[in-house]
């Protein structure tokens, strides 16, 4: 596995890091990102073995092209060292830590990394990290902790432990989070680095879900946290580029094939100059749309 | 001798009961003559009788055929009434010939193969301890496992010869006219027992519920029936479903059902007045609401669907998206329930259903058919019969009938716990895979070379991944690792034929 730093990330899939048969068939689901869970969804008694487990399947089992997170316990454990020796031993692609509430926890967490790095004999600066932003500390801390480390994959919002910090809880509307929603996001295109919005449980609440997902995506978040492989063609389905965008951004590419043909720096369509941002984004919506099985590789529109 | 799949089949046996090797899947055109029961001429008076030990001791003897439906599933009352007499009554040597056992039955077989009252058995299926008892030799004769079409050829052809039939159903009339559609224990068609009633010696109908003359729908007729016995109770009819129609959540089973989904609505079948064959399992059920959904999509309807039905089938029914349910079997109360208020859900019975031997099955119109499987192996072949430890724990069902459809589709997840289902070679053949098309996985798809019109369709699906069957093998195996070979005694403790009788595998006791 290699840490890719930009690339297709709407769905993170949490798997629990003691479920065999659910890690084992994990890549199966066409999910961007695949989040190995050693912290919460594992039992105090079963941390060992969750660690062991994880470490063994990231060595053998095929993920189907995901990226594969692995969320280690929090600093404040006694679990997290080995965790993550452990998952930097493995090769994983992004190691994720809990409860992140300044810069320096993950100036630590890459320190760490890197004495393992050298213990094992891998190259330094191979693997990510991401950061959970899970309590009012992390959240205003967010442009900080997003701007830590040049290997900042992203931030992450957690809204279950947030809430309760907060002194409230989840409500349908979202208000709750609209504050920490918002810093997180800001502070992650600040820094250059992705921003995940957090897990909706209710498999029942399809509605509520769809809701949730077109909300964020209009947010401008580049994928959310899921705990159920079901949800994956749904949030696909929300960030699924429309005709028009997929139009759009074949014609900034031609102009931007024009420009090059041309020697041209500058490149323009129908007489306007085209910025870094706005070719960022044909990028990313063609990428998308070939993810969707919008266009083929040839880059022919495929829909309806 | 060896057999057209491979499998070596035991001469002596094969000699002494008159057995020929399978040879294909392709049926032909053979004239074969047909059967006729001997019938003791009334004028239907006095069939109603209390005394279910009355009826067996004035018609029973040793060494006689007897036969079962198994429209009642787990909630069957009949079966275990039946043999407790029979057993009581101290007969031997009986042929046991019903439509399949199910699980509320296992106990009285073996009690009545111990005490030498049942001596030979043909069915389409057994499992549970039934199939653990026979695995490990202890019924002397080998089974002999028919498909329900098969079944119905061989009672036509006379191979099964039901000397008497006993029949449990829901509703009859003093006369003997019945159907599975009213009282408390309703299950719907009634079409494997149709092949029992029109063809054994004796009919006799068991049931809780006479109703006034005459009795219609008239499924069973009563020009067929000699005895109407009153019992208390038929059947639970909370156990007769088999509860099947909860949709699955699991994300796997969706995702095999999703793939299937895309490979019928991709295929060239998938046209205005297109046909399928579901099955219960959770996938297959799946497959029915996303089907649903693409033939609203396409604005197409179905002109029929076969085989065992389920609500969600009916349910397409009312909806008007399926045109005709070809009905041999309801899986559950739903689709029971359905049969009596659409007249549009036809009762077939296992002949007209599957019988390869008639002027053509409904099977011989289907264009699509969703299988499920134990084993499949790298030439296609299925085995829904013994389990990874070579142990008898499942039926045929319609399984080699349906397969003759257009296009067939095996549903498998690529691993069950620790145990491979796509394997080099399955423990049993049951459909040869000269009849299976496409098997779906949740790692891909594998295409019957043989099908390079499919392989042609399917290649530019986005989303669908195809592999050769060879590399899922490689896949599962990779995964579960390679398993230690099975050890089997040179005893043949069953007998799997293929639809026209001929024998494609048997089945060897387990070694313990």
């Amino acid at each position: 596995m290699t840490y890719v730093k930009n690339r297709l990330r709407r769905t993170m899939m949490f798997v629990p890091g003691n479920n065999p048969a659910m890690i084992k068939d994990a890549g199966i689901y066409g999910a961007d990102s695949i989040m190995l869970d050693l912290e919460d969804s594992v039992s105090l008694t079963e941390k060992d073995a969750a660690r062991m487990l994880v470490y063994e399947a990231i060595k053998t089992v095929d993920f189907g092209g995901a990226e594969v997170v692995v969320r280690v316990n929090g600093q404040d454990t006694p679990f997290y060292d080995e965790d993550v020796r452990a998952m930097v031993k493995a090769g994983v692609d992004v190691i994720r830590l809990p409860k992140t509430e300044s810069a320096a926890m993950i100036q630590k967490l890459v320190k760490d990394m890197e004495a393992a790095e050298t213990e094992f004999g891998i190259e330094k600066g191979s693997i990510g990290v991401m950061a959970a932003i899970e309590s009012a500390q992390g959240v205003l801390h967010a442009p900080e902790i997003a701007a830590s480390t040049p290997l900042m994959m992203g931030l992450a919002v957690s809204g279950e432990d947030y809430t309760a910090d907060m002194h409230t809880h989840r409500y349908p509307d979202g208000e709750e989070l609209r504050f920490a929603r918002n810093m997180v996001l800001n502070s992650a295109r600040a820094a250059g680095v992705y921003a995940f919005d957090t897990v909706f449980s209710n498999m029942k609440d399809t509605e509520g879900f769809y809701r949730e997902t077109n909300y964020i995506h209009e947010l401008g978040f580049d994928g959310k946290s899921l705990v159920n492989p079901r949800q994956i063609p749904m949030v696909n389905e929300v960030f699924k580029p429309t005709k028009a965008e997929i139009a759009q951004a074949k014609n900034v590419q031609n102009a931007i094939r024009e420009a090059k043909a041309k020697g041209s720096g500058v490149i323009s369509l129908n007489g306007k100059m085209v910025d870094k941002p706005v070719v960022e984004k044909a990028e990313r919506v063609l990428a998308t749309a070939k993810a969707s099985n919008l266009i083929d590789e040839e880059g022919n529109y495929l829909g309806e | 001798m060896e057999n057209k799949v491979g499998r070596i089949l035991p001469d002596d046996l094969m000699a002494k009961m008159n057995l020929k090797p399978y040879e294909s899947d392709e049926i032909g055109h053979p004239e074969v003559q047909r059967v006729a029961p001997k019938v003791r001429v009334t004028a239907g008076e006095n069939k109603v009788v209390s005394s279910l030990e009355e009826v067996i001791k004035n018609n029973l003897k040793d060494g006689m055929t007897i036969s079962f439906h198994h429209h009642f599933r787990n909630g069957d009352f009949a079966f275990n009434q039946v043999m407790d007499k029979i057993i009581e009554l101290g007969y031997h040597d009986l042929t046991l010939a019903p439509s399949s056992l199910t699980g509320v039955m296992n106990d009285k077989v073996i009690e009545a193969i111990k005490k030498g009252v049942i001596t030979n058995i043909t069915s389409s299926g057994m499992r549970g301890s039934l199939g653990d008892f026979v695995s490990h030799g202890g019924l002397k004769n080998p089974v002999i496992f028919r498909s329900h079409g098969n079944r119905a050829r061989s009672i036509e052809e006379g191979e099964i010869k039901i000397d008497i039939a006993f029949l449990g159903v829901p509703v009859s009339d003093p006369a003997g006219n019945a159907n599975g559609q009213d009282g408390d224990a309703v299950f719907g068609s009634l079409g494997y027992a149709l092949m029992d009633a029109k063809y054994a010696d004796k009919v006799v109908l068991l049931t809780d519920n006479i109703v006034d003359y005459p009795n219609t729908p008239a499924s069973i007729q009563q020009d067929q029936v000699d005895y109407v016995v009153k019992v208390d109770k038929i059947g639970d009819p909370d156990k007769i479903g088999s509860g099947a129609t909860r949709f699955t959540k699991d994300p796997k089973e969706l995702l095999i059902a999703q793939t299937v989904n895309k490979v019928i609505v991709n295929s060239p079948y998938f046209k205005q007045g297109f046909s399928f064959q579901t099955g219960s399992g959770g996938a297959a059920l799946a497959v029915t609401r996303y089907l649903r959904q693409s033939m609203l999509d396409a604005g197409i309807t179905a002109s029929f669907a076969l085989g065992g039905i389920t609500k969600p089938t009916t349910d397409l029914l009312a909806e008007g998206l399926v045109k005709k349910v070809m009905d041999v079997q309801d899986f559950d109360k739903g689709a029971a329930l359905s049969m009596a208020q659409n007249k549009d859900q036809q009762e077939i019975d296992a002949s007209w259903y599957a019988d390869p031997h008639n002027k053509g099955a409904v099977v011989n119109n289907l264009d699509v058919a969703i299988l499920s499987a134990l084993q499949i192996d790298t030439d296609f072949n299925v085995n829904v019969m013994t389990g990874s430890d070579g142990v008898i724990r499942g039926a045929i069902g319609g399984h080699q009938d349906a397969a003759k459809a257009k296009m067939t589709i095996i549903t498998a997840p690529l691993v069950r716990g620790r145990n491979a289902t796509i394997v080099p070679a399955v423990e049993t053949v049951v459909t040869p895979g000269s009849s299976i098309d496409v098997v779906v996985t949740e790692r891909g798809i594998a295409i019957n070379p043989k099908r390079q019109d499919l392989l042609d369709a399917f290649s530019h699906v986005p989303g669908l991944k195809i592999l050769p069957i060879a590399e899922l093998q490689k896949l599962a195996e990779k995964q579960v690792g390679k398993p230690k070979k099975l050890e089997y005694t040179d005893r043949t403790v069953a007998l799997i034929q293929y639809r026209d009788g001929t024998i494609i595998d048997t089945i060897k006791q387990v070694k313990d």
